[in-house]
């Protein structure tokens, strides 16, 4: 019983051996990729467009409202961003209803470098939005005392999203194996569905922990504006 | 009671995967429980904040969640991918 598909290697002929959670990875990026083109090739402003675009239109602007209910002013810098985080971990758990595919989120590689791309863009959101000065700052906020905490709770932030959205599509698979050697075939479906809406709620988690970061990374030195408009 | 090493490591395996299991699903279970209760509770005080209070408290469960799948994952680890274990083995066959 495996604990991740980077142990499952169907092509073991190259150099840098390609696991499951590789093919995986690549196969998803190819159908998103592909299928986004598709779609996007003929864009329609009137009303009569195709239902693919309404299709992409809805995940867009619900992302963007999202992303906008989470405290950040200009959703559009960083849909990019956080909508692929969203559309990559939903992907790769929706489409775990195609048998022999893992999602590669059940690897801790895939999940590490997930937030890995989250503790860069935090810094990097916060010092495009900020300025230097004003983000290296907020590190030493409200006393500098406090520099080495925030430091680490940055650390254990990146830790905590890696281990929660490993675990989560573990547990899933593994729960699936274990059922499946007990009884073939009525309660793995249960757990299957079970496992596609915890995947689809972990990837909104992930990304709106990730907004939420963002957010604090970009107005921390904006609030005592507003409330001087305020009052 | 003389025990060689290896059964030392595959009790203290089982009982702390066990142990680990044990309290890594009554503790967070007790504590999403109140805070559905209290989610519950303002949404029927104030239901047109509707959306903000199912999305906290989403979010919320979430982070209450990720204590329970860190016992879940060491208690996997201790179960399957166990270090000592695979060590003593390795050692064992080998002589």
């Amino acid at each position: 019983m495996r604990l991740s598909p980077d142990e499952a290697i169907p092509w073991p002929n190259t150099l840098p051996k390609l696991n499951a959670t590789i093919l995986c990875t690549w196969a998803l990026m190819l159908v998103l990729i592909v299928g986004s083109w598709l779609i996007t090739r003929r864009l329609s402003r009137g009303l009569k467009r195709s239902r693919w675009q309404n299709l992409l239109e809805i995940i867009i602007t619900g992302i963007e409202q999202q992303i906008e209910e989470v405290g950040l002013r200009q959703p559009r810098r960083y849909l990019p961003f956080l909508g692929t985080l969203f559309l990559f971990i939903a992907a790769a758990s929706l489409a775990t209803m195609i048998p022999g595919y893992e999602p590669p989120t059940g690897s801790l590689s895939t999940t590490t470098a997930l937030s890995l791309c989250v503790l860069v863009a935090v810094p990097f959101f916060g010092i495009t939005g900020q300025g230097v000065g004003s983000y290296m700052s907020s590190y030493v906020k409200p006393t500098f005392i406090m520099l080495p905490f925030n430091i680490i709770s940055e650390i254990s932030r990146t830790l905590a999203l890696a281990v929660r959205l490993f675990g989560n599509m573990m547990s899933g698979g593994m729960i699936i194996a274990i059922l499946l050697t007990i009884t073939p075939f009525f309660f793995p479906v249960i757990m299957t569905a079970m496992g596609l809406l915890t995947g689809i709620v972990q990837a909104y988690i992930f990304s709106i922990l990730a907004g939420v970061y963002i957010a604090a990374a970009t107005t921390a030195s904006k609030p005592k504006a507003e409330t001087a408009v305020a009052a | 009671m003389a025990m060689d090493p290896t059964s030392i490591i595959a009790v203290a395996s089982i009982v702390t995967a066990g142990l680990t299991t044990t309290f890594g699903t009554m503790a967070p279970a007790l504590g999403e429980g109140k805070a559905v209760a209290t989610a519950l509770q303002s949404l029927a005080q104030q239901p047109d904040a509707s959306p903000t209070i199912t999305r906290t408290l989403f979010v919320g469960l979430a982070m209450v969640e990720s204590t329970a799948i860190y016992c879940f994952v060491v208690s996997m680890i201790l179960i399957f991918a166990n270090p000592f274990w695979t060590h003593v083995i390795a050692q064992s066959a080998g002589k």
